[in-house]
């Protein structure tokens, strides 16, 4: 059975811009989305028949990112865009992607989303996993390989610190991937000429129903409380003027505390 | 400098960076040692639709010009000038059949090249045919529908890899120049093989063979233009064709001078960074200005030579006619002169400005280690292929003599 796969793409300002203020610079996709991309293309030439979209959250600039994930292959793209959208966190962001993910799946069920493990400017993380929270779907983060893919399911691999986890997962799905999973292409010109003339619908709260309380201003982040990390105790500072003094008054302190 | 390019062209531009500087730069160094085909740098090349720039969208091409082709090929130039070889050689291929082939002819192998899927080749060359085209012995002599080819073709660039080779041979040797006919000739054709492949000083990535036919059996249909006419076909390509060479020569220069000027702001002699004293100053002005001139030439000719060759090859294409009839019913001038200027001006500054950028960087730019020398031996060759230099000055000076007589000035 085909597949419809979901990349969610954040415009970012280009980490190699040399900008340090964003604003009116122009965006391109968050570098590990891109592979998010690459993904989804890879996944519909292994499942003959397959369709592959993307979504954005963003100001109108983010059109352009938009634009040149169409130039790689993707067939369509869709922009949430709406002043009211501004302001809020990941959570949120999440929330009214999930909503485009729902109003997309009434017309073709999408049976998995891709992003990328995190982005290059808020570095949350959060978007993904947070998402298939509001969908209710299985997730997997920061996917380093899909090693199998049937027509109801997938397993992935995952890495974790000092080991790797394979996991499977039923559709419909949501999987965050980082940069080992693949090596994005390049677009091609016919690609380019095609995505320049693409119509890239716009997505509103209206679009999308949204629930006023769960985005934008209403829904950002507040601190109710920090809990810092208790400042380090002082540490012992060992005399000497040489590498050679230095040493061996550590020694004699290592055998002071019995340790030697 | 802004030359006021298109939105397309733009794209072009910064797609082939983006190729020349991800794919080609980290493995200049292995295809120029071992002489291997760069097919995984082709394959991003035929992704990238680079292999169409300049053929028309009823064949799969982008519909572009000369000038396309050459913003392409100077990018990736900048990179390696070797591994760009296959966008100039199969263009070199492809020209003689849009511009002299029949409909049909066009039909049969334009789109298989211009989506990349087959490269072309273009072999004019023999051992005692260098400069002297006229003097080509190989055969192609008349059997039913078919010419029976005998002879020895050398120095086919992108040798034995291509598909589609416009070779020429005479159909009437008793004619002498005027019996020399071009035929396009398919990979697997009876009787041809290849034979010698060359050992050469530069753009080693692209490998240098000869061409050996035998009583090769080629379709009559494959005939491009008319018997005898030869010589025009090969002067008609080349028109359209040097452009290409003087981009890929800027591209060497430029990605040459690239490389120098980052080095120069780095080495410390007598207590500064050499890009301080005035030599150098001076040496990297000359290169960068040279350049800039060179491209303004080859920018300024191919852009005119696209205009003027448009209408032609829209009639072409409406009536079925080969683009050659059509350009001599709209009177479409020659671009003889200007591509021979831009061909000369673009290869001679390449061979000064790499040199130059040699001498800048001193020891090490002679090195193997540092990409430099690999530049320089590559330009050598854009002086000599698609007609010597000299034969370039030969052909402007005789065009100018042309020009003024047809203007009725004194002799």
């Amino acid at each position: 059975m085909p597949l419809n796969l979901l990349v969610c793409v954040k415009g970012t300002v280009s980490s190699t811009s040399g900008a340090l203020r964003p604003e009116g610079q122009p965006l391109s996709p968050s570098p590990l989305d891109e592979y998010a991309v690459e993904e989804a293309l890879r996944l519909k030439e292994r499942v003959p028949g397959s369709k592959t979209a993307a979504l954005s959250l963003g100001t109108p600039a983010s059109e352009e990112p938009l634009r040149s994930v169409l130039s790689l292959g993707v067939e369509s793209a869709v922009l949430l865009c709406d002043e009211a959208f501004a302001g809020g966190d990941p959570v949120s962001s999440a929330y009214l992607l999930s909503l485009a993910v729902r109003k997309l799946s009434a017309a073709a069920p999408v049976q998995l989303v891709l992003c990328g493990k995190k982005t290059n400017d808020g570095e949350s993380g959060q978007v993904g996993p947070a998402l298939a929270a509001w969908l209710g779907w299985p997730s997997a983060c920061a996917v380093r390989k899909v090693v199998e893919v049937s027509e109801t399911s997938l397993t992935v691999e995952r890495a974790l610190e000092g080991g790797v986890e394979t996991l499977a997962l039923s559709f419909p799905a949501v999987l965050t991937l980082t940069k080992e999973i693949n090596e994005p292409r390049l677009p091609s010109l016919k690609g380019k000429m095609a995505a320049r003339k693409a119509q890239i619908p716009r997505w509103g709260a209206s679009d999308l129903g949204a629930d006023a309380a769960l985005y934008g201003k209403s829904a950002a982040t507040s601190v109710v409380k920090t809990a810092p990390v208790p400042p380090r105790a002082g540490g012992v500072s060992i005399p000497g003027n040489t590498p050679e003094e230095k040493a061996r008054a550590l020694a004699e302190k290592l055998k002071e505390m019995k340790l030697l | 400098m802004d030359y006021g390019l298109t939105e397309t062209q733009q794209e072009i531009v910064s797609l082939a960076r983006q190729i020349a500087v991800k794919k080609v730069k980290p493995v200049r160094e292995h295809y120029d040692k071992t002489e291997e085909f760069p097919w995984p740098v082709v394959e991003e090349f035929r992704k990238a639709d680079l292999f169409g720039l300049y053929l028309p969208e009823q064949y799969g091409g982008l519909g572009g010009g000369c000038f396309e082709l050459s913003l392409a090929f100077e990018e990736i130039s900048k990179a390696c000038g070797g591994i760009a070889m296959p966008l100039g050689t199969s263009s070199l291929g492809s020209l003689p059949i849009l511009l002299f082939g029949s409909a049909e002819q066009r039909e049969r192998f334009l789109p298989d090249l211009a989506s990349g899927k087959k490269l072309g080749a273009f072999n004019i060359t023999e051992p005692e045919a260098g400069s002297d085209a006229t003097a080509t012995k190989a055969t192609a002599l008349k059997d039913g529908d078919h010419y029976v080819l005998n002879g020895i073709k050398n120095f086919c660039s992108t040798g034995k890899e291509a598909d589609v080779y416009v070779v020429f041979a005479s159909t009437n040797p008793a004619r002498g120049p005027r019996g020399i006919s071009a035929f396009v000739v398919e990979k697997g054709a009876p009787g041809f093989s290849f034979g010698k492949k060359e050992e050469k000083m530069g753009i080693r990535a692209n490998p240098t063979y000869e061409l050996v036919f035998k009583d090769c059996r080629v379709p009559a249909a494959n005939l491009l233009y008319k018997e005898g006419y030869g010589l025009f076909v090969a002067q008609g390509t080349f028109d359209m064709s040097r452009p290409g060479i003087g981009a890929q020569a800027l591209g060497i220069a430029q990605g040459a001078l690239d490389e120098t000027l980052a080095y120069v702001r780095v080495r410390k002699q007598f207590g500064q960074a050499i890009s301080s004293f005035q030599a150098i100053g001076h040496m990297l002005a000359d290169c960068a200005t040279q350049i800039e001139a060179g491209r303004a030439l080859l920018y300024a000719t191919a852009r005119a030579m696209d205009a003027a060759m448009k209408p032609a090859i829209e009639l072409a294409l409406k009536e079925r006619l080969p683009v050659y009839d059509a350009m001599r019913k709209l009177k479409t001038r020659r671009w003889t002169k200007e591509s021979a200027m831009v061909k000369v001006f673009c290869s001679d500054t390449a061979m000064k400005v790499t040199t130059d950028c040699v001498q800048m960087c001193g020891g090490i730019g002679y090195m193997r280690d540092f990409p430099v020398e690999k530049f320089m031996r590559d330009a050598k060759v854009t002086q000599i292929y698609e007609g010597a230099n000299q034969i370039q000055r030969n052909e402007i000076s005789m065009m100018m003599i042309k020009e003024a007589a047809s203007q009725g000035g004194e002799g």
